[in-house]
């Protein structure tokens, strides 16, 4: 969810609306804000699920720290969605380990 | 320093604890209890609990757990946390691709400087 | 390769004060810092700044980033963002990643400001979804406008804690309790109150258990903790919550210190292991020195000072200063550094249980400590209490010794005055005539001056306050006024909605309350949110 409005700040610095994939979804998000808070906006918040235990897990530390937030995304793994910036048509998935989910998982 | 580097250093029986199951280094999915078990196994070192488990060896380098791994090795060693080190950071500091990190060839004119001789 | 007098690394507050001072010695200075924007954590302090008028007080957080930002340019010291610096290497060599792929140069001298990172706290369920350190709940809200939960739980009482937990209900969020293991509320009371009176309750002594949910946090449960830091059995505390923020204090970020060699130090007191430094923030490594929280955990206007010290030892080290010019220089930050580093929060008393008292000998309030507001009848004690009849007077709330001075800065007639110790309880002056013009109650950085008038009408008192909720409320509106721990006492209207440039963002509402209640109403909550 976003913040309608604000006591304090007058506005967020947001790029134009854009489109992207998720997990084979279209979904909005602006233009140049880190990928993980577009997520979040769509009420997406589980990025990944861990290698050894099959965890979900999302956002910890939003600043780069902790990796916890990487995805997929076009294809490269690892990367740290609260980083990256957001750009139109990006195809972003949920990391399974260090892997997208195989089509034959499914 | 030295009594805790002695491999013979007796810390009695392992006693499993309630919250052994905890999740230490998200990165690596290590427990309490194995960093816990690992040190009774004679890992007295910050350095040697993370070359035997990988604590801190994952993505984020230690950046979430090491200071948490400290506490434990501290507080099973029974000496003050300021005597367990820290790992050694080494370059990178963050996550770097591989193929950028050998490629240093890169000068951009906008940065300025002035030419080293 | 290129070369350069000076490369800073981390453009936040710490990194660009030393930027602009080496920069407008002369040096050639260039920045690299990791992020999209520059300004560190400032863009996400959208509260007003403790100090006095030469440290930025009661400017925001997010105003002295955007200020830093044009200084460094003015002065022409370079600041290149989304520049990862890898490592620094011998000779000071520094890889610095931009765009995805690697530059290397050389500095003659290297200022390190990499900050610092929040520590975690490990629990069962700490690894779901939903559980995240209070600067990632900040990040999202106050940088991206993206609401970082619905219900939050608050682990942790330090100042992080306090002023996070009030930006989140800002944006909304309901902040469930603040809950902190210590027998102490570790940050500043005044941050404290501003909580408590909205009706945040405040678990002392008191540890989380564990976090509950399949893919995301659904439940809290905590518990008090006995003197040995255990849990006590019976005492389990339930809270369904979709958020839970970790404030449990920060640690230097020395890696990359590391990586250039220097030589490392464990002292809780400045946060734990860090570079060790001179007091000009040389290192064992000559020509790279550190700054801000890197080697102290403090306020960020103490960073900026120390940023400004490292920035002034590199001008001299690289020759653009002499000695004496550097000394008069160094002073004069030293001095500044030494006011912010006075009173019961500075790092050597932080946290000290034997300090009972202010310096003034007055006793502190145990309920401040431990409920995080202060009892009625406690407030007189302190000089900021005025009590007179006819027109409004400041009450000042002020009851720690904290760094801080705007009231007596902004006061037209001089009712109130901190003196040259700005870690001085303010006294208020009753003797001199209040125009009641608000100033006060909209620069005091931690809300605690309210102007009273105890004859507004027969039977009835005013009460001005600072407000930084949505919605705003207008005059005429009708609602509840609250006392100090957000407890319901009366009826109450607003008289008065004062929005001037001069207060800063910071609305002074007055509200009307029965006279009786003048010394107990310091909430207003509208009688129920506007139809949306």
């Amino acid at each position: 969810m976003r913040v309608s409005e604000h006591p304090i700040l007058s506005d967020f610095k947001k790029g134009r609306l854009v489109t992207f994939e998720y997990d084979g979804t279209t979904l909005e998000g602006y233009e140049g804000e880190p990928i993980a808070m577009a997520l979040k906006a769509n009420g997406i918040e589980i990025h990944r699920y861990t290698t050894k235990l099959h965890k979900p897990r999302g956002i910890f530390c939003s600043i780069g720290r902790c990796t916890d937030c990487v995805m997929v995304v076009d294809g490269v793994p690892n990367v740290r969605t609260c980083m990256t910036a957001l750009k139109e048509g990006m195809k972003v998935q949920t990391q399974y380990g260090v892997s997208a989910k195989k089509e034959d998982d499914e | 320093m030295s009594s805790i580097c002695d491999e013979t250093y007796h810390l009695g029986e392992f006693e499993p604890r309630p919250d052994d199951d905890t999740i230490i280094c998200r990165c690596e999915e290590i427990t309490r209890g194995e960093i816990r078990r690992a040190i009774h196994d004679g890992m007295y070192t910050i350095n040697e609990v993370k070359r035997f488990l990988r604590v801190g060896m994952g993505l984020c380098q230690g950046q979430s757990c090491i200071k948490i791994v400290r506490g434990i090795i501290a507080e099973e060693l029974g000496i003050p946390m300021s005597e367990v080190n820290v790992i050694t950071a080494r370059s990178p500091v963050r996550p770097v691709p591989m193929g950028v990190y050998g490629n240093d060839t890169f000068d951009p004119k906008f940065l300025g400087g002035d030419e080293d001789e | 390769m290129k070369r350069y007098d000076l490369v800073v690394i981390g453009a936040g507050p710490s990194g660009l004060s030393a930027a602009i001072e080496a920069a407008s010695h002369g040096l050639n200075t260039i920045v690299f810092d990791e992020n999209a924007r520059p300004g560190g954590q400032l863009f996400k302090q959208i509260h007003k700044f403790f100090g006095s008028k030469e440290h930025k007080a009661k400017i925001r957080g997010i105003d002295i980033g955007a200020k830093l930002v044009a200084e460094a340019e003015e002065v022409g010291a370079k600041v290149v963002q989304n520049a990862t610096v890898m490592g620094i290497f011998p000779h000071k060599d520094i890889s610095v990643m931009i765009d995805g792929e690697v530059y290397t140069c050389k500095a003659d001298n290297i200022i390190v400001a990499t900050g610092a990172s929040e520590n975690t706290l490990a629990f069962p369920g700490w690894t779901l979804p939903g559980v995240m350190g209070a600067g990632s709940a900040q990040t999202q809200m106050n940088l991206y406008g993206v609401m970082p939960g619905q219900r939050i739980l608050m682990m942790g009482s330090g100042n992080v804690g306090l002023v996070v937990g009030m930006q989140l209900k800002q944006v909304g969020c309901e902040l469930v309790a603040v809950v902190e293991a210590a027998p102490r509320i570790g940050g500043y009371g005044v941050h404290a109150a501003k909580l408590a009176r909205t009706g945040v309750p405040f678990y002392l002594k008191h540890t989380i258990l564990r976090a509950e949910g399949e893919d995301h946090v659904r439940k809290a449960v905590i518990a008090e903790v006995g003197d040995d830091w255990k849990p006590i059995p019976g005492t389990e505390k339930e809270f369904d919550v979709d958020t839970i923020c970790l404030a449990v204090g920060l640690s230097p970020m020395y890696q990359l210190a590391m990586t250039a060699g220097c030589k490392l130090v464990d002292e809780p007191i400045n946060g734990g292991v860090h570079p060790e430094v001179d007091e000009y923030g040389a290192t064992s490594v000559p020509g790279v020195f550190c700054t801000g929280d890197l080697i102290c955990i403090e306020e960020a206007s103490s960073a900026m000072v120390k940023g400004r010290i490292a920035g002034a030892a590199a001008a001299r080290r690289a020759g653009y200063l002499t000695e004496e010019e550097h000394a008069a220089i160094h002073k004069k930050y030293k001095d500044s550094l030494d006011q912010l580093r006075q009173g019961m929060f500075s790092g050597k008393n932080k946290g000290n249980p034997n300090i009972k008292t202010t310096a003034e000998g007055i006793p502190l309030s145990d309920s401040l400590l431990t409920h995080g507001y202060l009892k009625e009848e406690e407030v007189r004690n302190f000089p900021g209490y005025s009590h007179q009849a006819g027109g409004f007077h400041p009450v000042v709330e002020c009851t720690q010794n904290i760094p801080c001075n705007p009231c007596q800065d902004v006061c037209p007639k001089h009712c109130i005055t901190v003196g040259d110790q700005i870690t001085a309880l303010p006294t208020v002056h009753p003797e001199i005539e209040c125009i009641n013009c608000g100033m006060c109650v909209s620069s005091c950085p931690g809300q605690a001056i309210f102007l009273i008038n105890e004859d507004f009408e027969p039977g009835y008192s005013a009460i001005a306050l600072a407000y930084e909720f949505l919605p705003r409320p207008e005059k005429g509106d009708k609602g509840t006024a609250l006392d100090r721990s957000g407890q319901p006492v009366c009826d109450a209207e607003v008289v008065d909605v004062r929005a001037a440039k001069a207060f800063d963002r910071t609305v002074v509402l007055t509200m009307k309350v029965p006279a009786e209640m003048v010394n107990k109403a310091r909430f207003f909550v509208p009688k129920e949110a506007k139809a949306e």
